[in-house]
């Protein structure tokens, strides 16, 4: 029954980051395509040789190629926040099952996206050396995983500290922690700036509000959608675990 | 009684059982990883590292790698 509990929210956090993928979509054809398209037509300007026929034309890249990434990207972290999901439900802290996924959705954008973005923001095309990939794939990577890795840290931290502290002072802790934590990491790695001198500076920044754009939408859509999916498929869970709490109560009242 | 079994349903302070870590684990290690290698594919496949060979799977996700803030070019 366990198991099945846990393929169930696993299937249903995929259908969620299906949902919220698209909507995601939605904003990064609409706010984004036109930022990308720039950049390319500022590529071309600035290029002293051309390359040879592109292997994909740019109108199957900003649709079929954009829905395929934006979608597949949604339903994997569809996928692994329920499986977080299933480690934190009921261990982190007496949320019920909706707050639970919106609180999980949010600590995923901070922790996946919003760190990482900080220190190596998303960056419209020509504005990074092709040299660096390697450098900068690597660095982009070790930073998610840190900031990850850092969150749980944070949680573990704050459940600790809390029955000594209280939740409110145990959780301003685990926060300044993590924020040390990221900071120390922000310090020591290496940072890139390749843009162009001579690449415009407002494209540049509307490319990567609408980056974050895209990122708000797909965690918010994902906590608001696997919220209630979730709250359904743990409905006899719940309904367990609050019978048991009520007896105790329920006999105590009189009628 | 009826009462009493409809009102932990609809109470959203109501907190469900905890899953047991040996029923997660299973599934978190074979989707996990699962989930992992869609992710490689969207955001690095043909950047620093190649799985397959030539530059269709770049090309195809190109514009979501540079939009979900993967490094590109
Ligand atoms: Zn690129």
């Amino acid at each position: 029954m366990n198991s099945a509990t846990v393929r169930n929210l696993l299937v249903r956090g995929m259908l969620a980051g299906l949902a919220a993928g698209l909507l995601a979509l939605v904003v990064a054809y609409f706010l984004g395509e036109s930022r990308v398209d720039a950049a390319i037509a500022f590529e071309e300007a600035h290029a002293h040789e051309h390359g040879g026929v592109e292997a994909v034309s740019r109108t199957m890249q900003s649709t079929a190629g954009l829905s395929t990434g934006v979608l597949v990207y949604g339903v994997a972290f569809g996928g692994i926040a329920a499986l977080a999901y299933c480690f934190a439900l009921g261990r982190v802290g007496r949320f019920g099952p909706r707050a639970s996924a919106l609180l999980l959705a949010a600590a995923g954008l901070v922790a996946v996206y919003v760190v990482p973005f900080l220190k190596y923001p998303a960056n419209p095309p020509a504005t990074s050396d092709p040299e660096t990939i390697d450098q900068r794939t690597t660095l982009y990577f070790l930073m998610v995983v840190l900031s990850v890795l850092l969150a749980v840290a944070a949680v573990i931290l704050g459940k600790r500290l809390a029955p000594r502290l209280g939740n409110w002072n145990a959780t301003l802790a685990a926060g300044a922690f993590f924020v040390l934590a990221v900071g120390l990491a922000y310090a020591f790695l290496p940072s890139y700036n390749e843009v162009p001198k001579d690449f415009p500076a407002t494209l540049l920044w509307q490319f990567r509000l609408a980056a974050l754009a895209v990122q708000v939408t797909l965690w918010t859509v994902f906590g608001l959608v696997f919220g209630v999916l979730a709250e359904r498929a743990l409905a006899p869970r719940t309904a367990a675990a609050g019978e048991e709490a009520a007896h105790p109560r329920a006999a105590a009242v009189p009628h | 009684m009826a009462q009493s079994v409809a009102q932990p349903t609809t109470n959203p302070t109501a907190v469900p059982a905890k899953l047991p870590i040996g029923a997660i684990v299973p599934w978190a290690v074979f989707f996990g990883i699962l989930m992992l290698v869609l992710l490689y594919f969207v955001g690095a496949e043909q950047g620093a590292t190649s799985v397959v060979a030539g530059e269709d799977v770049h090309e195809w996700v190109h514009d979501a790698r540079h939009l979900l803030g993967f490094p590109c070019h």
